[in-house]
């Protein structure tokens, strides 16, 4: 088997005094496909910003695509260049269009051709499914429409995993299945996917692996059958419990 | 426009109570003023006689008069729909300046002599000198913008003692420094490129806080979402962040422009050859400084509001393409 595309070997961090994470190991794999879920506040933003170094750590190792980050890193938007991150809050660029938020990445960094570029946007607009909105511009579209925006912008940048940070938490329930329908999608394609995320159809539909954080900590990490029907750890039934109720 | 609300209350100049207050507070004012000397005076002379023998009377009842054609003037304007009441006011105010102009009794031969040169010479000295000058002072605002927000120690040092140093002197002090200053370093330097320097460093730092806020008011999730996809820092800067800052900066730009425009008026301190030297200079050999200073008043103001309108254009093109 070939390197893992992430690894984090005793990753900790702290904010001033608090801990945020605490002794942090995992590693993704090409084609892995993991769900990370925990009760607000339990770290997990924090660990996958962590992954592309939005957030930095204090203490430990992280290798992404055998690089490893760190404060002297001089290649670190080389490195950003292969993950593609999803937002909460979709943070497209409201001052251009869809055609043009899509287009951005490869043009400006990749330095692909223009016309090329339009045609990889255009094929990944066609594949979330609104290539009719190319010339609009972001705040004219719904909260799953710019999520799907959102998602094809960094497909386009042909990125080598995933991430994604609580994409649905800021949409409409009614918008929700759609970019769920989308994610589930490009997991089928073979995309290697971190997804921090609350919506557990979509980790027992297509995760290969959940990791459940709290305080800062990984508490378990199994397949998803084994988590959702034999929990280990006396947390994770709390919050499958609190989150299963309704 | 503010918050509209949509109870619309009874028009506050048509209230009993309201054109009552107007009357009484005319008639104290207008008599309090003694107008019997005054041309209002003669138009009495039918009612009051003698105008200058009228006494108390006479002013009372000149007072009485304009008292009731003011509030009369007020009341009929309230009844115009918002257009035209802002229309009717700005004529009746312009034409009461214009009035006061006049009653300076000025030499319009004279004006008419010289206000070609004032505008071929003044007027086109002082936009070019803004013009420039605003244009300097925006670039020399972007850099002292990042520098202040920056990390580092040095460029934050410079720029915010540059700051503080250049909104700290007043800016007439800041012409002569520059002027009579650099040539005691044995750099002489010309009046122009002096005026220049002297405007573009002052309205430099004061632009520069106006880009700072502009940047710092773009949402951190552009930054992340920018440098995600790997863009670098110029990157992001140029093409994310200060498009998205342009509205929020324009504004104000805009009104530095407007108020550099006439703090240009300084630099005729060390003798260039705009508006305002041309003013104080053209009438002194005859003794028609009046009329020089109301004409360079007059085409200030029109400057302004080409300008005022230039930027609401400018603002209102950015509106419509954010959204």
């Amino acid at each position: 088997m070939s390197e893992p595309i992430i690894q984090m070997i005793g990753v900790s961090k702290w904010y001033g005094t608090f801990k945020a994470l605490t002794n942090i190991n995992f590693e993704v794999n090409e084609g892995d496909r993991i769900v990370v879920c925990g009760p607000s506040g339990s770290g997990k933003s924090t660990m996958i910003r962590t992954l592309n170094w939005l957030e930095a750590h204090q203490e430990g190792t992280i290798i992404v695509n055998g690089i490893e980050m760190h404060e002297k890193m001089q290649n670190v938007d080389q490195v950003r260049m292969d993950i593609g991150m999803v937002f909460q809050h979709f943070n497209l660029f409201p001052h251009m269009t869809v055609l043009q938020n899509l287009m951005a990445g490869p043009m400006w960094v990749r330095g692909i051709k223009e016309e090329e570029a339009r045609k990889t946007a255009m094929k990944f607009l066609d594949r979330v499914r609104i290539p009719e909105q190319a010339d609009k511009y972001p705040g004219q579209l719904s909260g799953g429409q710019q999520q799907r925006v959102a998602i094809a912008r960094s497909l386009c940048m042909s990125p080598k995993v995933m991430l994604f940070d609580e994409p649905t938490s800021a949409l409409d329930p009614e918008m929700v299945s759609e970019v769920l329908d989308t994610m589930v999608e490009l997991a089928k394609g073979g995309m290697t996917m971190v997804c921090v995320t609350h919506e557990m159809g979509f980790a027992k539909a297509v995760a290969d692996r959940v990791i459940f954080m709290d305080e800062g900590q990984i508490v378990e990490e199994s397949d998803p059958i084994s988590f959702f029907d034999n929990p280990q750890h006396e947390r994770t039934k709390n919050f499958l419990g609190q989150i299963l109720q309704h | 426009m503010l918050y509209a609300d949509t109870v619309v209350g009874d028009t506050l100049v048509h209230k009993i109570n309201n054109v009552m207050i107007m009357l009484v507070l005319g008639l104290v004012i207008f008599s309090f003023f003694g107008l019997n000397d005054t041309i209002f005076g003669e138009f009495m002379r039918p009612v009051i006689g003698e105008p200058t023998e009228s006494g108390i009377l006479g002013n009372i009842a000149i007072g009485l008069v304009m008292s009731i054609l003011f509030t009369g003037n007020i009341v009929l304007i309230g009844f115009l729909p918002f257009r035209f009441q802002v229309f009717a006011v700005w004529i009746e105010l312009v034409l009461l300046f214009l009035t006061f102009f006049y009653s300076f009794g000025l030499n319009f031969e004279f004006i008419r002599s010289k206000i070609w040169f004032m505008i071929s010479q003044g007027v086109f000295t002082t936009l070019y000198i803004s013009a420039i000058s605003i244009m300097l002072a925006s670039i020399v605002a972007i850099f002292g913008a990042v520098a202040k927000l920056s990390s580092n120690g040095f460029a934050f040092a410079i720029a915010s003692f540059y700051t503080s140093f250049f909104r700290g002197l007043p800016l007439l002090m800041q012409v002569y420094l520059i002027y009579l200053g650099l040539p005691q370093m044995g750099y002489v330097i010309d009046a122009v490129p002096a005026g220049i320097l002297a405007l573009t460093l002052c309205y430099g730092a004061y632009m520069t806080e106006i880009f700072r806020a502009g940047i710092q008011s773009i949402n951190k999730g552009q930054w992340e979402a920018s440098r995600s996809m790997g863009f670098g820092f110029g990157l992001t800067m140029r093409r994310i962040i200060l498009p998205q800052a342009m509205p929020l900066i324009i504004p104000p730009t805009g009104n530095q422009f407007i108020a550099m425009l006439k703090d240009s008026s300084l630099v005729s301190v060390i003798g260039v050859w705009e508006l305002m030297f041309l003013a104080r200079t053209l009438g002194n050999k005859d003794f028609r400084h009046m009329e020089m200073l109301i004409t360079a008043a007059l085409i200030y103001w029109c400057l302004s509001m080409c300008l005022e309108f230039i930027q609401s254009r400018i603002e209102r093109h950015y509106r419509t393409i954010s959204h």
